[in-house]
Order: structure tokens, then C-alpha cells, then sequence
């Protein structure tokens, strides 16, 4: 019984959370790594179009509240979220418009792109905050939890409660829907297949005819989709924060890295890696060992490892171990 | 129009924005503006080192500059006996079982044979490593943050101010002194962090040192958020002393001699005193800034610089010729990072405040990065003149727009939501205008206003 | 007037001009090689021909229309294919993309054209549902050169196609691209391995310091006692 009950601490506080984490990650390294591929340069301001994209959905979301239309128990923001995609798409597509694609013409070195993408980033960044403000919004609504923790105590007669929450759920289905979505996109369509083709292979893709236009402008849009899903699964799960994103470069970094640059399949896996990892290290382990362990072996201290705040370490020390002694990643990505 | 006959205009430019400021604002706003640009001008100078010698992409400037800031905490303020005798001492002690252990296990690495036992070694090693630090890391540091916590809590300075005591100094001028101190080991500090951060990732593609750099810089910021027994983490710690002999305002107010000297002059006594007090920071900064811009000069100017540069365009020829490129990168990078501590510690201890929560990525990293740019990437006086102009505009943007805001809502009837909200948001307008900046001189100047030679 | 000439072509990358005054031409159905040693410019002559440098003076003439002015792409869907020597094929897709995405440009149904090169490289067949770059080296030529085929061009440019491939693969390479001559396409391709490739070639040239040197039919060349002292190693 205590095993049960060890273990369903475990799901409770750090399987279930970290789960969602991951797939939040693993959507927001997507974009990433999409445009490495494509684009071959290291988005600095991804992070900022998740905050941009997710604010967009946050203004609709407020707007449909305002109209009295609601998704009953599901957050009223999935609903303005095609929305926020479109929009961000727009004005990704715009950008690209305006200032990448000079940069690719001239065919910019990758680092003079990183540069520059640290131009939009604080252009993005500032949009952001100009429009919804720095402070924290809380847009979720609809029922919080699928199943309380009183409830379940009471369903399993168990010791432990189990909670999940409505916004944890939204994000796995959502990201298992898109991604799915993605790699049938990626490796059944053509349009998919040519860029791949255009990732792998640039000059000859060239050579078989594929516009490298339009192939761009095919990954922005799947980027920001991408991006505005992310942040909005985030920001309901968590909350929304300007700053917050911009710091969620970081591990979504360290997670395409991890996977691969380039290997959408690979920055799936660094996602998970750097969420279970990253909860893992920062949890409190005293409750989980006290359930386990015979009560002589219990530690008297929290059995944390290091503390909540120093998460960003943990991304950052996964992220320095693979770069050390696996440059291209787990999962084989492509160093340009 | 010759390169020089330009380069003196834009900086009499320069000079005429900063005077139209103090003139239409005041010389307050302009002289805080000008130490802080000057301070703004080393770090970009240090930045341009890495990237406009070496081609190095630090994003990790704000790492380095509170890293320099830390020294202030540490060298420029009073010691705290109490805290080393309740179990202060035992802190030292964990850090050096943790670096042994990260050492050993290095070493065991590098000399076991490759397996499961060196896998196994490594893994207990670090376990029980990690224990035994924590065990002696954690009563140390509860004992020292429980010292009148509430104006302490940490270890305090390391006994520097002290040591001018000994030499005679009053305690406020041994602090001072301790000033000139910090700045130097402001830039140990940081180089010594730049030597770890290098040591593991400058054989990295530029775009994963940029990413390794953001991160280093975010965990550092975090190390001095959460450590309180190291600085007081977000507690602050406040009063940071002027080097010496620069007066702290509030004494000059109460001199007599200076009160009548001012009146003397039709000056109002606090105002005179603010004023004296930035003025002697400028000079301060100025000298400080010119010594490091002959020595960057002088350095650039030599077949070390120009070695520098010929890897920087040419890796793998200057790699051929026999150069050893990771060894050179090594040193600008660590040199380059000093130079940005040094400036980080400076301007704590012109604010007097030493603040974690402050170091924002987009002021501290960026905004260094755009005045590179903008100045010009691989030119000495584009960086000082990138600085200054940068900070400048980073500055008077928030001014500009409040009253630019006020302008396009005026006419907005006050009912409407969007009014206020436009106002109060002029702030955010500096991040919108840097990022333009940036993207219009990476379009259309990418070589920066002083391009280089 | 031959299928495609490229004639009297004078460029280079730089300032510097590679080719002066060189021409390569090639019939219908025929297989023409440029030999020559290193540094010669064969593969400068053959990026000419495809429009991937610009030409100072001469002019490229496929199938009678001038295609001088036409970038590399517009020339694929005029009928000409190149497979690369380098990089010539899409590592981290399947066999079967590979080939998909040669026929990018075309919206007609593919599936014909995708079994005959099966047939005519039953080994890629096999190993359709393969990652492309698994395959050993004498496979990724059949892959590159089937992927630039799937366009059904008219005129087919191989740069280099045996280099890299034992003796054995070669010939098997060589006789493929006989076969495909026999379809009625035109093949230019440029060769390290100059004899066997002079053997299979109906026209060959040689090239030395960007200009004509001999050009001949591949049999007379392999005569000539000059051309084989110099360039055939005797």
C-alpha cells in the first residue's frame, strides 16, 4: 500500500506536471529546430513569438468572454486560438518579409542571422509587452481539474490524492493532435516532403525545381502555429508572463539540442528529457522516499536536490553534457 | 569626407545630444546618463573583443557584468566576523569538496579505462560527492543567514576594508579604498568564469556558444538571486560605497565650507553636491575607459591583434599556419569578460545598490550587444561611441514616447481604455525602438557607424 | 546543329576566366565525355552548360532555342537534368522520396515513371522504404542519377558519376548509362576515369587549361597514340 501510495506521489508531483512541461517544451523546441532546418539559423526570438502568439489568443480570448461564448469546460482560449495562430502567422510572415529575407538573399552567414533574430526578438518582445502589459494574466477558465485530489482519495480510498488538472490534460491531447498533424504533414504531403528535401539538402532541392520561397513561408506558418500553441498550452497550464517566455528559451533550446538541430522527432525527446529531468531535480523527494523506504533510511531534509529556481540550471547542464560529448545530439541532428 | 574628419563629427554629435539633454531635461538626467554610458562603453568594448577580434558570440554579458558586481559585495563592504565563526567557515570548506569532487571526476574520466566501471565510479562518486557537500555545505550556510537576517544574513566583505583599516584609513575611507579594489577582482571574477564557461564550450559553433553564454548568464543571475549567504540574494544589499575620494552626497550637503562655497555661486547646496558627485564619476569613468581603450588598442594593434583577426576571418588557414586558435579564443574571450566585470562592478557601485533581480537579460546582454553593432563590430571608438549613443537613446526613448503617447492620445476622449493603457505603456517603447535600431543598421550599415579599418 | 552546344564559352567564377573559348556539344541519343586532367575546367565546362557561372562570351543552345539566359532551375524544366558530383542526393529521406522529389515540378502521375527506374536500377527497388544515405556508395549514384531521371529530361549532365566507386560498380554504372542513352536521352558527363569512360562515349573532348584540346569520337581518341601518351597514362 505504501508502494501505491509512493507512487501516486510520484504521478502526482512529478510524473503528471512534468509531462505536460515536456510536451509544452517539446512543441516549442519544434518550432526551433523547424527553423534550423529551413532556415539554418538559431531563432533567439522564439520564445517571444510564443509570448506574442499567446498574447493574441489571450485578446480574443477576453473578447469571446466579453460576448458571453465559452467552451463550457474547456478553457475559452482554445477557441481563440486559431485565431492567435493566424495571427502571429501574419506577422511572423510579415517579419520574414521585411527582414529575413534580405539575409537570405545576400545569404548571410548563420550568425549574422542569429543577430538579427535578436533584433526581431526585441522588437516581438517590446509589441508584447506595449500591447498586454509585463504584469501576469491569467486566462484560463472552464472546470480546473479532470479529477481532484479529494475526489480520488475518496474513489481509492488511498492516502495520496491524485490530481489532474483540466490544463494538463488540454496539453497532452493537443500536443499529441499536433504532432501527429506535423509528421503527416512532414513526411505524406509534398509540400512536407520538400522541405524536408530543402532541410536536407538545399542546392539540390534547388535543382529539382522546389521554391525555396515558398518553403519558407511554409515553415513560418507551421512555426508560429507551433509557437502559439506552445505558449498558450503554457500559459494555461502555468500563467502568462512576457518575461516568463522569453527565460522558456532556454530549455526549449536545450531541448531541440538535445533531440538534434534539425530532427523534429529528436526535439519531441528533448523536450521530455528536459522536463523529467528539470522537475526530477527540483522536487522534493522526502514524501515519495517516506512512502518507499523503511523509516530509518528516510532523509530528515526535503531530499531536494537544488532548488525550484535554479530549473534553467538543469537545461543548461543537460544541454552543456550533450554538446560536450554528442555535438549533433541524441537523435542525430545536422550541424551546418 | 576622410574616416577621422567623420568619426569627430558623430562624437561631437554625440556630445551636442547629451548637452541638448542637460539643457532641456537637466544636467541630473545627463551626467547620469553620461557615467552610465561610459561604463555601457567598456562593457561593449569587451563584447567587441570577443566578437569583433575573435568572432566569439557571447550572449552571456549579463553574467559577467553581475559577476563583476558581485566583487562590490565582497570586497567593498564591512566583514562580518560573527558570520565565519557561527559556521560561515564551513561554506569554503563545501566549495572546495565540490570542486575536488567535479575534479576527480573529471579525472577519472579522462583516465579510466572506457566501461561500465568507469560509469558506475562516476555516478557513486558524484552521489556520495553531492551528499557529503550538501552536509557540509547546508549547516553553514542556515547558520550564516541567521545572523540578524533582516539586515544581514551574509557573510559579508572579505576583509579588504579592513586591511586599509590597519593601514590607518578611517573605516568610511577604507571602504573606499576597497572601491578600487572590487573593480579589479570584479574582473577576476568574471574572467575566471569566463575561463570555465571557455574551457567547456568555445569549441562550439557559434550559435551554441550564443546559446551556452545565455544560459551561463542565467544561471549565474539565478546563483545570485538564490545564495543569500553569498550577497544577500534579492534582500539587495544597499549603500555600496563611492571609490574613494569621491564624497557621499548627503556629507558634501552638510559641509559647511561646501554649503557657503555653493552659495557662493548662486547653487542650490544638494543639487551642487549631486552634480559634484557625478562629475567626479564621469572623470573617474572617463580616465578608466581610456586606459582600457589605448590598452585594447594598443593590443589590436599588435601582431597579437592582428593574429587575432586573421583566425577570426580565417579559421582553418590561421589553423594550418600553425596558430592555436582554441588558445587564442580562449584569451580574448577571458580578457574580454574581465573588461565587461570590471564595468559591471563600476556601475554598482555608482548606483550604490547591488540588486540580482536588476540584470535583466534585455538591458544587461542585448542592449550591450546592439551598441557593438550599432557602433560598429571590430572598431574600438564604434564601441565607445556605440555605448554611449545606445545608452542615450535606451534612456531618452521612454521620455520621448511618454510625450509622443500623449501626443496621439490627446485626442482620445478619457473614457476610452486604450488612452491610459497607450500611456502608461511608453515604457515598453525603449525594447521596440532598441530592436528597430538594431535591424536598420544590420540592414542597411551593417558595418556600424565607425566601421572597421 | 547537335542537341545541345554549348559553344565558344569564355567565363569563370571570379575576374579570372576558367574557359576560353571552349565547346562541348552532344546528339541526340548520344554520350558525350570530357576528360582531362585535373584543373582542366571539365567541371567548370559542364556548370556552364548548365547555367551555374556566368558566361562572358559564347552562347548554350538547347535543341535549337538559345537557353544562354536561363538559370539552372529554368533549365530543368526546359529538359535538362545534373546530378552533382558531391551531395547529389536527399541522405535523411527514403529511396522513394528521393525520387518523388526529383519529379518536384511535375503535376502529371509519377508512378510510371518511378517503375522504370526501377527497372533500370532494380536494387533501388529493394531498398525503396531506405533512408538514402544508408546505401553504399555505387547505390547513391543510382539514387542521384534516378532522382535527376524523374524529370524525364531530355539531355542528362553526371558530374563525375564513378568517383568514389570500385572498379566493378563502375562498369556497372558505365552500362546503365548506356542503357539510358538507348531511351533517346543525351548524356554529357565529366570523367576522372577517362579510358573506360572514352570507351562508352560516342563523342569525347579534351579538355586542358579551360580550352578545346582534342575532340574526337571516344574510339579515335583511345587511338590516338598522343591523347594516350598524355592523357591516358600510354
Amino acid at each position: 500500500m505504501d508502494f501505491l501510495n509512493g507512487l501516486i506521489a510520484l504521478a502526482n508531483y512529478v510524473l503528471i506536471p512534468a509531462t505536460s512541461y515536456g510536451a509544452q517544451l517539446a512543441l516549442g523546441a519544434l518550432g526551433v529546430t523547424l527553423v534550423y532546418g529551413i532556415l539554418r539559423f538559431s531563432n533567439f526570438a522564439h520564445g517571444d513569438t510564443m509570448a506574442f502568439g499567446t498574447m493574441i489568443t489571450i485578446l480574443f480570448t477576453w473578447l469571446f468572454q466579453s460576448w458571453g461564448i465559452s467552451l463550457g469546460p474547456l478553457p475559452t482560449a482554445l477557441l481563440a486560438l486559431p485565431l492567435g495562430i493566424i495571427g502571429t502567422a501574419l506577422f511572423v510572415l510579415g517579419t520574414d518579409r521585411v527582414v529575413y529575407r534580405f539575409y537570405r538573399r545576400a545569404k548571410a552567414a548563420p550568425v549574422i542571422l542569429v543577430i538579427v533574430s535578436m533584433g526581431v526578438m526585441f522588437v516581438m518582445n517590446g509589441l508584447t509587452r506595449f500591447i498586454i502589459g509585463t504584469g501576469e494574466q491569467n486566462f484560463a477558465d472552464g472546470s480546473r481539474f479532470l479529477i481532484t485530489a479529494g475526489k480520488f482519495k475518496m474513489a481509492t480510498g488511498m492516502e495520496e490524492g491524485l490530481a489532474v488538472r483540466t490544463t494538463q490534460v488540454i496539453t497532452v491531447v493537443t500536443a499529441v493532435i499536433v504532432v501527429a498533424l506535423l509528421f503527416w504533414f512532414l513526411n505524406k504531403t509534398r509540400t512536407g516532403k520538400s522541405m524536408r528535401a530543402f532541410s536536407d539538402n538545399e542546392d539540390l532541392a534547388l535543382l529539382s525545381g522546389i521554391n525555396p520561397e515558398r518553403v519558407v513561408m511554409v515553415t513560418w506558418i507551421i512555426v508560429a502555429g507551433l509557437a502559439t500553441i506552445a505558449g498558450v498550452l503554457y500559459g494555461l497550464d502555468k500563467s502568462f508572463k512576457p518575461f516568463t517566455y522569453f527565460q522558456l528559451l532556454l530549455p526549449i533550446f536545450a531541448s531541440a539540442v538535445v533531440g538534434g538541430l534539425g530532427n523534429p522527432l529528436g526535439a519531441i525527446g528533448g523536450g521530455f528529457i528536459v522536463a523529467y529531468s528539470e522537475v526530477a531535480v527540483t522536487y522534493a523527494w522526502k514524501k515519495v522516499l517516506g512512502y518507499w523506504l523503511p523509516s530509518a533510511l528516510v532523509p530528515d531534509g526535503l531530499a531536494q536536490l537544488m532548488g525550484t529556481d535554479y530549473k534553467y540550471a538543469v537545461s543548461f547542464v543537460i544541454l552543456i553534457i550533450v554538446l560536450l560529448f554528442k555535438p549533433t545530439g541524441l537523435f542525430k541532428g545536422k550541424s551546418v | 569626407m576622410s574616416a577621422p574628419v567623420k568619426n569627430s563629427l558623430l562624437f561631437l554629435v554625440l556630445a551636442m545630444m547629451f548637452l541638448a539633454s542637460a539643457l532641456m531635461q537637466s544636467w541630473g538626467a545627463a551626467l547620469d546618463m553620461l557615467v552610465v554610458g561610459l561604463a555601457s562603453a567598456i562593457m561593449a568594448l569587451g563584447v567587441n573583443m570577443q566578437w569583433g577580434y575573435a568572432g566569439l558570440f557571447n550572449v552571456g554579458v549579463m553574467g559577467f557584468s553581475a559577476l563583476g558586481s558581485l566583487a562590490m559585495v565582497l570586497i567593498a563592504t564591512t566583514a562580518r566576523p560573527q558570520a565565519w565563526t557561527a559556521g560561515g567557515w564551513m561554506i569554503p570548506i563545501a566549495l572546495a569538496i565540490g570542486a575536488a569532487v567535479v575534479l576527480l571526476a573529471i579525472g577519472l574520466w579522462r583516465w579510466m579505462p572506457k566501461g561500465k566501471v568507469r560509469a558506475l565510479a562516476l555516478i557513486v562518486l558524484l552521489i556520495v560527492g553531492f551528499i557529503v557537500y550538501r552536509a557540509v555545505f547546508d549547516p553553514g550556510v542556515t547558520a550564516v543567514e541567521a545572523i540578524n537576517a533582516s539586515a544581514a544574513g551574509n557573510i559579508g566583505g572579505l576583509g579588504v576594508a579592513w586591511f586599509f583599516q590597519l593601514l590607518g584609513a578611517s573605516k568610511d575611507t577604507a571602504l573606499q579604498l576597497a572601491v578600487w579594489v572590487a573593480w579589479p577582482v570584479g574582473g577576476l571574477i568574471a574572467a575566471g568564469a569566463a575561463w570555465i564557461v571557455a574551457k567547456t564550450a568555445l569549441g562550439l559553433r557559434s550559435d551554441y556558444l550564443a546559446i551556452a553564454t545565455l544560459g551561463i548568464a542565467e544561471i549565474i543571475v539565478t546563483v545570485l538571486k538564490n545564495e543569500d549567504w553569498l550577497d544577500r540574494g534579492v534582500k539587495n544589499v544597499y549603500g555600496l560605497p563611492r571609490p574613494y575620494p569621491v564624497p557621499q552626497q548627503v556629507d558634501l550637503q552638510q559641509h559647511a565650507g561646501f554649503i557657503s562655497w555653493a552659495k557662493s555661486w548662486g547653487l542650490d547646496p544638494t543639487n551642487a553636491a549631486n552634480r559634484i558627485v557625478q562629475l567626479e564619476y564621469v572623470v573617474i569613468f572617463a580616465v578608466i575607459l581610456i586606459v582600457i581603450l589605448t590598452l585594447v588598442e594598443l593590443a589590436l594593434k599588435s601582431p597579437w591583434g592582428r593574429m587575432m583577426r586573421a583566425i577570426r576571418d580565417n579559421e582553418i588557414s590561421a589553423e594550418a599556419m600553425g596558430k592555436d586558435v582554441k588558445a587564442r579564443h580562449l584569451q580574448v574571450f577571458v580578457i574580454g569578460s574581465a573588461v565587461i566585470g570590471i564595468a559591471g562592478a563600476m556601475v554598482t557601485s555608482y548606483t550604490g545598490l547591488f540588486s540580482p533581480t536588476t540584470y535583466q537579460p534585455l538591458r544587461w546582454t542585448f542592449l550591450i550587444w546592439v551598441m557593438v553593432i550599432v557602433g560598429g563590430s571590430g572598431n574600438n571608438w564604434g564601441s565607445v561611441l556605440g555605448g554611449l549613443l545606445i545608452y542615450f537613446l535606451w534612456i531618452e526613448v521612454e521620455p520621448v514616447g511618454k510625450w509622443l503617447l500623449a501626443l496621439i492620445t490627446d485626442p482620445m476622449p478619457n473614457t476610452w481604455a486604450l488612452k491610459g493603457h497607450l500611456r502608461e505603456s511608453a515604457e515598453q517603447m525603449r525594447l521596440m525602438t532598441m530592436g528597430i535600431v538594431l535591424l536598420l543598421v544590420l540592414r542597411f550599415s551593417p558595418r556600424g557607424l565607425i566601421p572597421e579599418k | 546543329m547537335p542537341f545541345l552546344i554549348g559553344e565558344a564559352m569564355t567565363g569563370g567564377y571570379g575576374a579570372a576566366d576558367i574557359l576560353h573559348d571552349c565547346t562541348i556539344a552532344v546528339d541526340k541519343g548520344q554520350i558525350a565525355v570530357i576528360v582531362g586532367p585535373n584543373g582542366a575546367g571539365k567541371s567548370t565546362a559542364m556548370k556552364a552548360v548548365f547555367g551555374m557561372l556566368n558566361l562572358r562570351k559564347g552562347r548554350v543552345v538547347l535543341d535549337g532555342t538559345d537557353i544562354t539566359g536561363l538559370s539552372p532551375q529554368d533549365r530543368v524544366a526546359q529538359g535538362m537534368a545534373f546530378v552533382p558530383q558531391t551531395s547529389n542526393i536527399f541522405t535523411s529521406m527514403t529511396v522513394e522520396e528521393n525520387l518523388e522529389m526529383g519529379a518536384f515540378l511535375r503535376r502529371d502521375d509519377i508512378r510510371a515513371t518511378i517503375e522504370q527506374i526501377y527497372t533500370l536500377f532494380p536494387i533501388l527497388k529493394e531498398k525503396r522504404r531506405q533512408a538514402a544515405g544508408e546505401l553504399s556508395g555505387g547505390q547513391r549514384q543510382q539514387v542521384a542519377v534516378g532522382r535527376a531521371l524523374m524529370t524525364q529530361p531530355k539531355l542528362l549532365m553526371l558530374d563525375e558519376p564513378t568517383a568514389g566507386v570500385s572498379p566493378i560498380v563502375m562498369d556497372e554504372l558505365f552500362d546503365r548509362i548506356i542503357e539510358v542513352a538507348r531511351t533517346g536521352i543525351s548524356i554529357l558527363m565529366v570523367e576522372q576515369n577517362a579510358r573506360q569512360a572514352l570507351e562508352i562515349a560516342d563523342k569525347g573532348y579534351v579538355l586542358v587549361q579551360g580550352a578545346n584540346r582534342y575532340t574526337d569520337t571516344g574510339e579515335a581518341l583511345l587511338a590516338d597514340p598522343e591523347v594516350r601518351r598524355t592523357f591516358l597514362g600510354g
